[in-house]
């Protein structure tokens, strides 16, 4: 019976993830033919450097985000303070597709120097929503 | 005979003690009905505005009211003002947003074309406040990229200030952000009696 609850449980939790506000975003990009999906690999991707364009030291999404999405950022050029990305702290995340999509469009660009792929970008909204 | 002189001479004292009161600052201009309404309303102690000793400061350059402006360019920087630029420099940036001061800051055709006409339409070889209208007086070249720092105007208003209070000053950073030290730059007031440097105090001349 416990296990059975526990099964249930975990069930409902892996459930959670594909559901709510980023759910849309995971089936457009199930629709391209990516998936599955991991946090983990959402985590060590936000966390990787890259060189930048301008030779101007290499980038992340830490950067500006830092590593610890829970707690606010900060741009890396103005200073100016970037709200939490985590979904459990600030809950507005992920909620307006168009908006997601043009920051990921903008900063993939600027980390990367190339649009992220449906694969890096539904395990990035997996990382966020696992937060 | 001397009744009348008293009379005349408090008559001048008061008119030039209103007039003291009234003017903010040197570049006090009556410009429009609509702009001297507007501030009236935002008479109550809420809207964030640091307040002078006297009266409440007007907007050196008008606001930036643009929602869609505010929130797409003031979502990485402070949302500089239209009226901190001339036009030709706004069409520069708003032709190169994708490789923009190095960051990619690109919008779809919709929001860039409404930006476009927001900020060329309120530029400040447009304004109608004189202190917006200095910023198109000309730029120095510098790296070649439109900047307000770099603005004949703006050098000449912080030509005094140590580089080392802004440069080195972790809470400032830079002469690019206003609003460290310009308390109310975000209501478009940039008047000197409302700088407060951080870590170094009122900057009063």
């Amino acid at each position: 019976m416990k296990i059975l609850i526990a099964f249930v449980m975990a069930g409902l939790a892996a459930t959670s993830m594909a559901y709510g506000p980023a759910a849309k975003l995971i089936a457009g990009y199930r629709n391209t033919g990516a998936g599955p999906f991991s946090p983990d690999a959402g985590r060590s991707a936000w966390t990787q450097e890259h060189p930048s364009s301008s030779g101007a030291g290499m980038r992340s999404c830490a950067s500006c985000h830092g590593s610890d999405i829970s707690k606010a950022g900060r741009h890396a050029k103005t200073g100016k303070p970037i709200e939490p990305m985590a979904l459990s702290v600030n809950p507005a995340r992920l909620t307006d597709a168009k908006t997601v999509e043009k920051w990921f469009r903008r900063n993939c660009r600027w980390t990367l120097g190339r649009e992220c792929t449906p694969q890096e970008k539904g395990d990035f909204i997996q990382f966020i929503t696992s937060q | 005979m001397k009744k009348t002189i008293s009379i005349i001479a408090l008559g001048i004292l008061s008119i030039a003690s209103i007039g003291v009161v009234m003017s903010s600052s040197e570049w006090s201009e009556r410009e429009d009905e609509e702009r001297y309404g507007k501030e009236y309303e935002s008479d109550d102690h809420e809207d964030g505005v640091f307040r002078d000793a006297w009266l409440d400061s007007r907007a050196d350059v008008h606001p930036a009211e643009n929602q869609i402006y505010q929130s797409e360019c003031g979502g990485c920087h402070f949302a500089y003002q239209p009226g901190l630029l001339p036009g030709k420099d706004w069409e520069r940036i708003m032709d190169s947003l994708v490789e923009h001061y190095g960051d990619d800051a690109s919008l779809d055709e919709l929001q860039t074309a409404e930006i476009r006409g927001y900020l060329l339409d309120n530029a400040a070889d447009r304004a109608r406040l004189s202190r917006a209208r200095a910023f198109s007086a000309g730029s120095d070249a510098g790296d070649g990229l439109p900047r307000i720092t770099n603005t004949r105007y703006f050098k000449r208003e912080h030509y005094e200030i140590p580089a080392r209070i802004v440069r080195s000053n972790a809470e400032v950073g830079s002469f690019s952000n206003c609003q460290a030290c310009h308390r109310s730059a975000g209501a478009g007031i940039y008047n000197e009696h409302q700088v407060v440097i951080p870590g170094v105090g009122k900057w009063d001349d």
